[in-house]
């Protein structure tokens, strides 16, 4: 069945979603970034509208919250993650939702920040909340869970942030102190100016803060408050060289279990599940009765997070 | 009371009182001698310990000249001092049986000025506080005291009390401001 998709945020996933909508079969109808928006019932061509965003900045001549007076039934929110009130994205699907629309969050910031507040409006509307994408990109971490049923997995445990991987991953490799790498990173376009949503563990502990609201099933709400984070700037090279000595390495690993949320770097056995290198991410999931289960893969990029938005649009049909 | 009865309550003392066995290391000194070894440990199976490693260092001797080895068994708390005291009768020199029994051990990393904070003073407070023994400690520091440096440390803790015992060394390292790597314990959470 095909679906009429509203899509906002023009970034790498909401662009990518506008480009690969119509191989899952899907039309999207209207498309927003910060400033402007544009929309045609009969589905808009991504070409035209990658261009004119290239050409002129603005996706078109509308106000971006033209896009909830089409006749849309799926909102992609893939605006940037914002902490707090993860305002304006929370705004956004609180308006679809009274509209009885579905939504498809790509954006952290409402299912880590205000998980409570998000079940109870998706409770009053006819439309459904799904977010996928927001943990593992590409890695079908939440649908698993859901196949699963949240009561038969007791944790989860990972690497999330491909970035902060990235730099662990060469500094042991390479013999290099953290700040080389992260400018390799940087000019990789792997790390951001600011990189410190990544190398901080903020971003890792968003998604396992997530995961341990999914876990929870409504027992208990987390928010990033209640995680314990600490990030990688203070992993030295030497640190990487003693570890490897011993058959180790250093990674940073998120954890949700009943006793919270926690993200550090920790010592991992060289060669084990959890020592993916690079940009690759793993998410470990401790069941009740079939012991661990290791899923893994690329959890950022465009199109790799914009195919976990489609899933989830597939998923409502 | 039935025949059954009785054996099976004397069944439990031989247990320890129900106790589990605990890992004990003993360390003892050997005379360079053909049977030595074997009349060593015959005491300890002899008296209930069940032997798990020996660590017999042959070309290393001690002040005395005597040869040492190194013991781990593991016994029900109750039968430890009565094992000791069977490896004495049988004039085994017993340097060191004390009352440490450590089961697991666990490797970690502090980061931080670790020469300026006294690394000698973290490893006692570590060793004090978390009931712990360091057992190796490699040090890297790669820029001498300009930089933060590294150090891996091995602790043997006692059986099921290595998550208190990491919770010790993140206090000890949080007053002295360094940063610990902690090994992630599967299946422990």
């Amino acid at each position: 069945m095909s679906l009429k998709l509203a899509i906002l945020g023009a970034g790498a996933v909401g662009g990518s979603v506008l480009d690969l909508a119509d191989d899952y079969g899907h039309d999207v109808v209207a498309f927003a970034d910060s400033s402007s928006s544009v929309s045609d019932p009969a589905g808009l061509d991504p070409g035209s509208v990658h261009a004119r965003k290239e050409r002129d900045g603005v996706v078109g001549d509308d106000d971006p919250h033209a896009v909830f007076d089409t006749d849309y039934e799926v909102l992609i929110e893939a605006t940037p993650t914002t902490l707090g009130d993860a305002e304006p994205g929370f705004s956004h699907v609180k308006r679809a939702l009274a509209d009885d629309r579905h939504v498809v969050l790509a954006n952290k910031g409402p299912v880590a920040e205000r998980y409570g507040d998000l079940r109870a409006l998706e409770a009053e509307s006819a439309g459904t909340v799904q977010f996928e994408a927001a943990v593992g990109g590409a890695i079908p971490v939440l649908s698993t869970i859901s196949d699963l049923g949240p009561s038969h997995v007791t944790a989860a445990r990972g690497v999330l942030n491909g970035t902060a991987n990235f730099i662990l991953s060469r500094m042991a490799a390479e013999g290099l102190d953290y700040e080389h790498v992260l400018a390799e990173a940087q000019d990789l376009g792997v790390a951001e100016t600011d990189p410190s949503f990544d190398v901080d563990g903020i971003d890792a502990a968003l998604k396992f803060v997530i995961l341990a609201n999914v876990l929870s099933d409504g027992d208990a709400e987390y928010r990033l408050d209640d995680a314990d984070v600490e990030g990688i700037r203070n992993v030295p090279g030497s640190a990487l060289d003693l570890a490897a000595e011993d058959g180790r390495t250093v990674r940073l690993i998120g954890e949700a279990t009943s006793s919270g949320v926690r993200v550090a770097p920790r010592l991992v056995p060289q060669g084990s599940a959890l020592s993916v290198t690079g940009t690759q991410n793993i998410v470990q999931l401790e069941t009740t009765h079939a012991g661990q289960l290791n899923i893994s893969g690329r959890g950022a990029g465009g199109p790799e997070t914009a195919t976990a938005v489609l899933s989830d649009v597939s998923r409502l049909e | 009371m039935s025949t059954q009865d009785i054996e099976s309550e004397s069944d439990t003392e031989t247990d320890g009182s129900g106790e589990l066995p605990q890992p004990h290391t003993i360390r003892l000194e050997l005379v360079d001698e053909p049977g030595q070894l074997l009349s060593a440990l015959q005491p300890i199976a002899e008296n209930g310990g069940n032997l798990l490693s020996i660590f017999h260092e042959r070309g290393n001797l001690t002040p005395r000249g005597h040869i040492p080895v190194e013991v781990d068994l593991e016994c029900p708390p109750d039968r430890f001092d009565i094992i000791v005291d069977a490896l004495r009768d049988a004039g085994i020199n017993v340097i060191r049986a004390g009352a440490e029994h450590f089961g697991e051990t666990v490797s970690l990393i502090l980061v931080g000025d670790l020469v300026d904070t006294d690394l000698s003073h973290t490893l006692h407070s570590i060793e004090d506080g978390a009931e712990a023994t360091v057992t190796d400690v490699s040090l890297s520091a790669p820029s001498g005291t300009q930089e933060p440096s590294s150090a891996r440390l091995r602790l043997a803790t006692r059986s099921g009390k290595t998550d208190e015992a990491l919770a010790v060394v993140r206090d000890i390292a949080a007053e002295k401001d360094l940063h610990v790597v902690e090994p992630l314990t599967e299946g422990s959470a």
